[in-house]
């Protein structure tokens, strides 16, 4: 450790000054946690408000209240609720004590994004050391103050005190009183040992509901500046579409009406957001559309044809030689459809410029990201843009590519007032990164004794992420072509991107359908030819913890009582699902009854959040495993609102029960995506044991349903 | 344009507004009452959700020349003198919401089911709030904090 007073740059002495007197406690890992560190995207740091050696810090003000700042945002999935425990109790201090402010680029430590599950697992470890580290500052003024070593002093709640003698204390605002001091940790402190938790793992309710439940969280378009406006802009009609012919005269007669149109941006703004609307209704505009060859019916095919050869690829053993020692081999390809992140929050962003500066209000997973692109767009410096995240209405992995934010930005520059975009929701659905259509072809066989001999896996489009394989085959190779979700042009018909756990949902449900359709090969109960072939203890461990609470009992597949497994592992955590269906024999629509999810995430910092996280995750799961859908021609997106875009609706949700393990001898790993991904295999699994139909293609529609029976 | 006058959240409103449009945009922005979210504006979600004369109603494709001389309650009114409807207590307690952004029409489409009938099954309850959508998931946290305030309610 380095006292940095000397070593404070100007930046950093005009950010203390802006956080105002007391404590603040700098951590930063230079090279150790790459993804939380390294640069931003587009490799340029710029000439930052907020010191960027850092990742995270805390401050303890002069009333002992203490202030966790983070560039993580709150979109439902917690950490407003986990991140204070973590803080509060590396610091011993009273849980309500503390405050948290997230996602503010002018007071918040970078960072690269919400997402991948890493905010507990790579953002939780630092900012426990940054806690950690003011502890230890306050002991050593502590010990100052009282004159006794710190060997002979203790901390409970915010205050130190003489180790026998209690009333001899002093408390930590005291001591942060009248100082301005900065530590800028250099090497990683020492953190509690899950035996001396007293905040973490206790189940806490959420931080935020009483401002949700009362109306007054404010999300970025309930954000009101005096004169400012609502824009409504022009889109094509579809993804291609190139604009010919566009005329605004119509406009006129909308009183207060102001068309703008800058290159690209034609935009109708008005001091209130329906008349913006009806001002846009009035705009002429003629595009020349692209063709239409594909549609989700022939998307598959296409996908086949234009997947690049390259691809990541694991392997071991010989396939030739597994191929040789199989009695029966089953050759199975796997489909999968886009998907919506449809967040009940559609985009919102409201920017203004004052004095040189531009601050923008955006629902975002990554506000830093955001200023730099607001930045770039208007031509500002990043340290004169600043983004504001409020509470997000949701996110899913849809949140990050900042388009609305870059357009309220150049609207109110150009306006010269504020202006606030919102997305209608046939905008969400039009500018959606949806989760890729994917294809997955696998290979895979069985010996006579019923063990599997090789398994050659291929997926196109989804990803790597969750196709490694985790059960014992002797001879394997898993190739994902092309590595991510996002793939060139000649590809998708419209953007792709991470949609929750990206890519794992599809390579779970293939994957895990294949083991199932091997263990029926086999003749085998589907639980009992998974531990036969897994040697990893914690996946092990989680299925027999589902199957206990589930109260498993083996047979053979399809057994016609319609229960399912599902495995696998996501942002480090390990999930087993055991679902119960009901299959409507002639129309083929599927009731799912109940669904037992257990999982191995490590140390659990809030039981509670961690359990709403898997609830959601298989709420959400239900919607790509049997009914969510986007249905286009060629770059036109033929489902823009709820009508027929359909999400999973209360009664369609099963009694969940979720089982999570006690593994504190592992460092908490993910909790936001996990439970997810196991959703689509377990219901396809459940559906086959029920009524012997194989369903290959997500969602798993009672259609799909009716054709595999046949 | 002859002024539209009704109360919201008892307090009487006079506006000067064009009749056709639509209530949630009035309450949005000439009344600050930024609690009724706006999502799909076809009624298809019920994140707007208000109540008019105690009934909920979807303010997305409600003209607000249909609430002339109604009661209209927003979320930000539904507690009582600092004191939480038990709905909204619940909901708190069952940490029945995430991302929030549905919870305002969640709570308001609750109130009018048990404002018509308390007891109600929980199969009930669920075909019955199957017009409103969450995406984070909250769905059977929602139906226990539902039966939950229900049964403190009688």
């Amino acid at each position: 450790m380095k006292r940095t007073d000397d070593l404070l740059s100007q930046s950093r002495r005009t950010f203390l000054k802006r956080l105002g007197g007391g404590i603040v406690v700098f951590v930063g890992f230079r090279g150790r946690l790459p993804s939380a560190t390294a640069g931003t995207p587009g490799g340029r740091m710029g000439d930052q408000a907020v010191p960027t050696d850092f990742n995270a810090f805390v401050r303890i003000a002069e009333d002992g209240r203490v202030s966790c700042f983070t560039g993580k945002i709150e979109m439902g999935q917690g950490p407003i609720t986990s991140l204070v425990q973590m803080l509060a109790d590396e610091l011993d201090v009273a849980y309500e004590r503390v405050d948290i402010l997230m996602g503010d680029t002018d007071l918040c430590p970078w960072d690269r994004g919400t997402w991948g599950s890493l905010t507990t697992r790579q953002f939780g470890p630092l900012l426990r050391a940054a806690a950690a580290e003011a502890r230890a500052v306050l002991l050593q003024l502590g010990s100052e103050s009282l004159d006794v070593p710190v060997s002979r002093l203790a901390v409970r709640e915010g205050a130190i005190f003489e180790r026998g003698d209690e009333a001899n204390r002093v408390t930590y605002g005291a001591l942060a009183s009248g100082r301005e001091i900065a530590r800028h940790l250099e090497v990683k402190p020492e953190l509690k040992d899950y035996a001396e938790f007293r905040i973490m793992g206790q189940p806490k309710l959420r931080r935020d509901s009483l401002e949700k439940v009362t109306g007054a969280a404010k999300y970025a378009a309930d954000i009101r500046i005096p004169g400012m406006l609502y824009a409504k802009l022009l889109r094509p009609p579809a993804h291609g579409a190139k604009l010919r012919k566009v005329s605004a005269k119509g406009v006129r007669s909308v009183p207060g009406a102001i068309v703008i149109e800058d290159e690209d941006l034609v935009a109708v703004l008005h001091e209130l957001p329906d008349v913006a609307e009806e001002g846009l209704d009035r705009i002429k505009a003629e595009f020349d559309r692209p063709s239409a060859e594909l549609t989700d019916a022939n998307i598959h095919a296409h996908l086949r044809k234009v997947a690049p050869r390259d691809g990541v690829a694991s392997r071991g053993g010989s396939l030739g030689k597994g191929r040789k020692l199989s009695k029966r081999i089953v050759e199975t390809t796997f489909f999968d459809g886009y998907v919506a992140h449809a967040p009940i929050e559609t985009h919102a962003a409201l920017a203004q410029i004052e004095n040189g500066k531009c601050t923008v209000w955006a629902s975002t997973q990554n506000p830093f990201g955001a200023r730099d692109q607001v930045a770039a767009a208007i031509g500002f410096p990043v340290n004169r843009v600043r983004v504001i995240t409020p509470f997000v209405g949701g996110g899913f992995g849809g949140k990050t590519g900042n388009l609305q934010a870059v357009e309220a930005a150049r609207l109110a520059k150009i306006a010269g007032r504020p202006v606030q975009v919102m997305r209608s929701r046939e905008e969400e659905f039009f500018y959606d990164t949806f989760r890729p259509a994917a294809v997955v072809e696998v290979r895979s066989g069985i010996d006579a004794s019923g063990r599997m001999t090789f398994w050659d896996y291929e997926v196109l489009f989804a990803g790597a992420r969750g196709s490694d394989l985790f059960y014992e085959v002797p001879h394997h190779r898993e190739v994902a072509r092309p590595s991510g979700p996002r793939a060139g042009p000649g590809t998708h018909p419209f953007a792709t991107g991470a949609w929750r756990a990206p890519g794992n949902n599809t390579n779970t449900f293939a994957r895990e359908s294949q083991i199932d359709i091997m263990a029926a090969a086999a003749k085998a109960d589907p639980l009992e030819f998974r531990l036969a072939h897994l040697k990893d203890p914690r996946m092990t461990r989680v299925l027999k913890a589902a199957a206990a609470r589930f109260g498993w009992k083996p047979a053979p597949t399809p057994s016609k009582r319609g229960v399912g497994i599902a495995c696998g592992i996501d942002a480090g955590t390990y999930v087993a699902a055991m679902a119960e269906v009901a299959v409507d024999a002639r129309s083929g629509v599927i009731e799912v009854q109940r669904v037992v999810c257990a999982q191995d995430m490590g140390i659990v910092i809030n039981p509670q959040g961690a359990t709403l996280q898997v609830e959601g995750c298989v709420t959400m799961g239900l919607g790509y495993a049997l009914s969510e859908e986007v249905h286009f021609r060629g770059g036109q997106i033929l489902d823009t609102n709820f009508d027929r875009y359909e999400l999973p609706r209360f009664s369609a949700v099963p009694r969940i029960e979720t089982v999570l393990i006690e593994a504190n001898d592992i460092a908490p790993q993910g909790g936001g995506e996990p439970a997810v991904i196991v959703m689509g295999g377990v219901i396809a699994n459940a559906i086959h044991d029920a009524t012997g139909a194989r369903v290959r293609q997500m969602p798993i529609t009672p259609a799909r349903v009716k054709a595999a029976r046949e | 344009m002859s002024p539209i006058s009704f109360t919201l959240n008892e307090r009487a409103v006079r506006l000067e507004v064009d009749a056709s449009r639509k209530l949630i945009w009035v309450l949005r922005t000439e009344l600050a009452m930024t609690g009724t979210k706006p999502s799909c504006a076809r009624g298809l979600c019920g994140a707007c959700t208000v109540l008019v004369d105690d009934r909920p109603v979807r303010s997305c494709i409600t003209p607000v020349e249909s609430v002339r001389g109604k009661r209209v309650v927003t979320i930000e009114a539904l507690a009582k003198d600092g004191e939480l409807h038990p709905l909204q207590k619940a909901f708190i307690r069952h940490d029945a919401l995430q991302c929030g952004f549905c919870t305002p029409g969640m709570i308001l489409t609750a109130y009018g089911l048990l404002r018509d009938k308390r007891k109600r099954s929980r199969r009930e309850i669920a075909h019955a709030m199957d017009g409103n959508l969450c995406r984070c998931g909250a769905h059977t946290r929602i139906l226990d904090a539902i039966e939950s305030a229900a049964a403190e309610m009688k």
